[in-house]
């Protein structure tokens, strides 16, 4: 394939961005837990490499539920 | 109360150490013998006394207790040659692959050791799985032909299970492994996964032998004084019998060969002392040839330490026997025998208000039900009323005392049926003591506990404790389980009978004279004035179904309605239906429609009765259920209500009809294998021509027995009791009657019509190839007028079909639900919403993403508009 795949386009695929350090203390604080305590999603995942985050980082994750409509969970990047 | 001696910080698990393990033994055991001829257990013996005690009346030699209160104690025996432990042999293989032959370095280049290294410090920290980058190191490092420190070159190592080991043409004895193992260095260890600080690797080849306690391997002396040994001592016996032979052949210089093969058998010895399950040796077996139940046998498997008697626990103050039904008890409640009522107690603490009632109890003792079992004094002392004067006991009862009485009408307990597949499973009921030998419940709690009357089992427990009592009470009760969280709708309601009854007293034709009335509403225990009648007709007034019925809703209730037997018709007449099918209820009257299996029955839409638990409460929710299956039951009796055969009788002219129709299908059949004979079949898209055909056929038949059906559904009115049953959906199927009536169809098996048996035939009475409905399984039969020979067999086959699903089914699914369980058992929704599993990592940020109990929802969702808003409207 000569064209770069963006995994973003896919349309199960759904909405990641990368949370300022700010925002991403506050989620913290919100559930009172660490980064460990958070579901984890690889640095080798597709989206992750598209958005460029980095270990550490924390993710928003915005997708559709059957049951609410709309659903936002935060996901901690972890090495390979 | 409980003092907490030390506060537990960590547990480690390693290895022991032959020097731990001779550290924490009493004695070396150096003879194979048990007892002497006296019966006394023998100094430095596999039964020695300071192993600790079994037999009553001898005294430890180690911690002085009798047998009871003595822990045990472990010994050891000093094995001639060292011993590979098989528990291990994994991790051996890895050690032994992954290092240097010579030096013991991992084949690995320092820098890339250091950076694993690092890793796992990290992932340590991060509470992440350390150990699972020791596969990565253990592959990468096998393959290495050269070592990068001493330069010595690899030579093949292959594993022979179960615990051979051979390196080029050689083999390793576990003396060679254990110098390998010990040159591991402990940074390289870790590597590895294992901490060396607390399991070295040379640890996995053992030196010493731990010799179990006594009380683990307790010998038993039978009726005739002859005392049989446990498996466990057995097994101790061969290997101290071995380890003695070769050590006094290794000293007297006997042969090379024999010593090896001393060793060999020592390995084995061992080997099935932990492990008396390894494929590739012979198991070991007693002299009678039994299988012996070694270490890992006592822990492995359904009846083993962990699933036997861990995950499943044998318990006190529970009862087992048949159940029964009995419609006279309400949902809540439950029947329970004298006998287990006398059995089972609940301590009850006695206070100046009900001392003298406690009294009474103590009095009439144990055997006089209701009566008492045991009474505990302040200073805990425990006074059995079997073996007391209960009179004079009696007397002594001061406020303060426990006693133990037995169980009364009202006391809360918790019923089971297993399988337990989900909560309503298990649910809390009222006791009321009944006469008889059965538990006896209420027929609408069979739907969740999945139970019939055809020698089901159940178990009651009786919680103790008031905390438990009022958690089972608020938490657990039937009336809080009547909506499933399943699919958020009831799942306890009205089942057969029940609904035909409502059915019977609610359609339009059913008037009531008074008395009639009034002996309905008594059944049920209303004693109220009756509304004005409905009907008046030569002096003489009449009550109509729908107004008794209307008696047991609440006052408000609006709701309208299809009810099941609503034909769907293309436009709706609604309240001018024909056959009653559109129910309204306005400020609690039925005015039109009939209640069937919408309304009230279990795991259907259940309109009447989701409303009123919704609305209205489940305690009101209960009342109603109560009340209306009382009333329906009573209704039917009263009305007069019978099935037979009979009721699947259709006119000699109908049988003709269907028969014209069955033999038009027989030959359009015909015609269609001609066509596919004569290679002029169309061959639908994507399909073979074969293919096209099959699918052609059971086409034209699936419609033939269709039509057939329609013909006698037309004989098959509401009048018909069978057909009332199938339509309000009290009990089968219209499918059901129309099989019985006019033709069973087509029999299949794997969405197929029947083809194997024989060679391109099914039966030897049909021609090689025939393609015919008759020769393929279809039959053209009633159930009433009997199953041809032919026809009988592929019946049983289609049916067989259906017996092995279900049984493959719950076989996948059993299995399924034990995966889930242990997954899933430490998750909680916490009261932030979340759900956190046991180390608090977030697993749903909001419970189901919306946040909604489904036990507490409409039928999903957390409200539905449409009905709030005809509640309001009122329609
Ligand atoms: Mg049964
Ligand atoms: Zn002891
Ligand atoms: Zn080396
Ligand atoms: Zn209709």
């Amino acid at each position: 394939m000569s064209v770069e795949f963006d995994a973003r386009q896919h349309v199960l695929v759904p909405k990641h961005e990368i949370l300022s350090k700010e925002k991403a203390r506050e989620v913290l604080e919100r559930y009172k837990i660490s980064p460990h305590q958070l579901p984890f999603i690889m640095s080798s995942d597709p989206v992750v490499k598209a958005i460029d985050a980095k270990p550490g980082d924390i993710l928003q994750v915005s997708r559709n539920s059957p049951t609410a409509g709309r659903a936002i969970v935060y996901k901690y990047v972890i090495e390979e | 109360m409980m003092r907490i001696p030390k506060l537990i910080d960590r547990v480690d698990f390693g290895l022991m150490s032959p020097d731990e393990i001779r550290k924490v033994s009493v004695t070396k055991v150096i003879t194979a013998d048990t007892y002497d001829e006296d019966g006394y257990p023998i100094e430095r013996g596999l039964m020695d006394s300071r192993l600790g005690v079994v037999d009553p009346g001898l005294r430890c030699r180690t911690c002085g207790s009798r047998a009871g209160d003595c822990p045990g104690h472990f010994g050891h025996v000093e094995l001639a040659r060292p011993v590979v432990h098989v528990g291990y042999i994994d991790s051996i293989y890895n050690c032994l692959r992954a290092t240097c032959r010579k030096c013991g370095r991992i084949l690995l280049q320092e820098p890339k050791l250091e950076e694993h290294r690092k890793w796992i410090v990290e992932m340590r920290e991060a509470g992440q799985k350390w150990w699972e980058m020791t596969n990565k190191i253990v592959k990468s490092a096998s393959t290495t032909e050269k070592c990068p420190y001493c330069g010595e070159k690899r030579v093949s190592l292959k594993l022979e299970k179960p615990t051979t080991f051979i390196e080029g043409k050689n083999r390793l004895t576990p003396s060679d492994i254990r110098e390998r193992l010990e040159r591991i260095t402990g940074d390289d260890a870790v590597l590895l996964g294992i901490n060396s600080k607390i399991a070295r690797p040379e640890w996995m080849v053992l030196t010493a032998l731990p010799v179990s306690p006594v009380t683990v391997r307790p010998s038993i002396t039978l009726e005739s004084g002859v005392r049989s040994e446990d498996d466990l001592t057995h097994k101790l016996v061969d290997i101290i019998r071995i380890n003695q032979r070769l050590s006094e052949n290794i000293e007297a210089g006997a042969p090379h060969l024999i010593v090896e093969d001393l060793w060999e058998l020592l390995q084995y010895h061992v080997t099935t002392y932990f492990d008396n399950g390894i494929s590739g040796i012979p198991p070991a077996r007693h002299r009678s040839g039994r299988v012996l139940r070694t270490l890992a046998q006592r822990l492995r498997g359904k009846e083993g330490r962990f699933r036997g008697n861990l995950s499943g626990k044998r318990v006190d103050f529970s009862a087992r026997t048949v159940v029964s039904p009995d419609p006279n008890i309400s949902i809540n409640e439950i029947g329970v025998p004298e006998h287990i009522a006398r059995t089972l107690s609940v301590p009850i603490r006695a206070t100046e208000h009900n001392i003298e009632e406690l009294r009474n109890l103590i009095r009439r003792g144990p055997d006089i039900y209701p009566g008492a079992n045991c009474m505990i004094s302040p200073d805990s002392k425990r006074y059995d009323l079997r073996y007391a004067d209960c009179e004079e006991l009696a007397k002594t009862v001061e406020p303060g005392f426990i006693v133990e009485r037995h169980m009364m009408d009202g006391d809360v307990v918790l019923f089971n049926r297993q399988p337990s597949l989900h909560r309503m499973s298990i649910m809390a009921h009222e006791v009321k003591v009944l006469p008889g030998r059965t538990f006896r419940l209420n027929l609408s709690v069979c739907p969740p506990y999945n139970a019939d009357f055809d020698g089901d089992e159940m178990n009651v427990h009786a919680p103790q404790r008031e905390e438990a009592q009022a958690e089972a009470r608020i938490l657990m009760k039937v009336q809080e389980q009547i909506i499933s969280p399943r699919f958020g709708g009831p799942i306890i309601g009205g089942i057969q009978d029940h609904i035909t009854g409502a059915y019977l007293l609610t359609r339009k034709d059913t008037l009531l004279t008074r008395e009639q009335s009034q002996q309905l509403l008594a059944t049920v225990g209303m004693f109220v004035d009756l509304p004005k009648s409905a009907v008046k007709e030569k002096g003489v007034e009449y009550w109509t179904g729908k107004q008794i019925f209307s008696m047991l809703f609440p006052k408000e209730l609006n709701l309208s309605f299809k009810a099941k037997i609503c034909e769907n018709c293309a436009r709706c007449l609604k309240e001018e239906c024909e056959i009653d099918a559109y129910v309204v209820i306005r400020d609690g009257q039925l005015l039109h429609g009939v209640m069937d299996a919408r309304s009230y029955k279990a795991l259907d839409r259940c309109e009447v009765l989701d409303r009123i638990v919704k609305d209205y409460g489940t305690t009101a929710a209960r009342e109603f259920l109560d009340r209306a299956t009382k009333l329906s039951i009573a209704a039917a009796v009263m009305l007069g209500f019978t099935t037979s055969i009979n009721d699947e009788d259709i006119p000699p002219e109908a049988k003709e009809r269907i028969n014209e129709v069955l033999d038009d299908a027989q030959e359009k059949v015909n015609k269609l294998i001609n066509i596919y004979n004569a290679g002029e079949l169309e061959p639908l898209p994507g399909r073979s021509l074969r293919e096209t055909l099959e699918m052609r056929i059971m086409e034209v038949l699936a419609e033939s027995r269709d039509r057939a059906g329609e013909i006698a559904e037309k004989y098959l009115g509401l009048d018909n009791h069978a057909v009332i049953m199938a339509r309000t959906g009290a009990r089968g199927s219209m499918l059901n009657l129309t099989q019985m009536a006019a033709c069973v169809g087509q029999q299949s098996v794997r969405g197929e019509r029947l083809s194997r048996g024989y060679r391109r035939r099914t039966l030897p009475h049909f021609k090689l190839g025939d393609l015919g409905a008759e020769a393929r399984g279809f039959v053209s039969s009633s159930y009433k007028d009997g199953l041809k020979q032919l026809e009988f067999f592929f019946h049983a086959m289609g049916g067989r079909e259906g017996l092995v699903d279900t049984a493959v089914r719950t076989a996948q699914s059993g299995y399924m639900q034990r995966r889930l369980i242990n997954a899933l058992q430490d998750l909680r929704v916490e009261y932030d919403g979340t759900v956190r599993d046991d180390r608090g990592a977030v697993v749903q940020f909001v419970y189901g993403e919306d946040g909604v109990d489904p036990a507490h929802s409409d039928n999903g969702k957390a409200v539905n508009v449409e009905k709030i808003i005809e509640r309001v409207v009122g329609g």
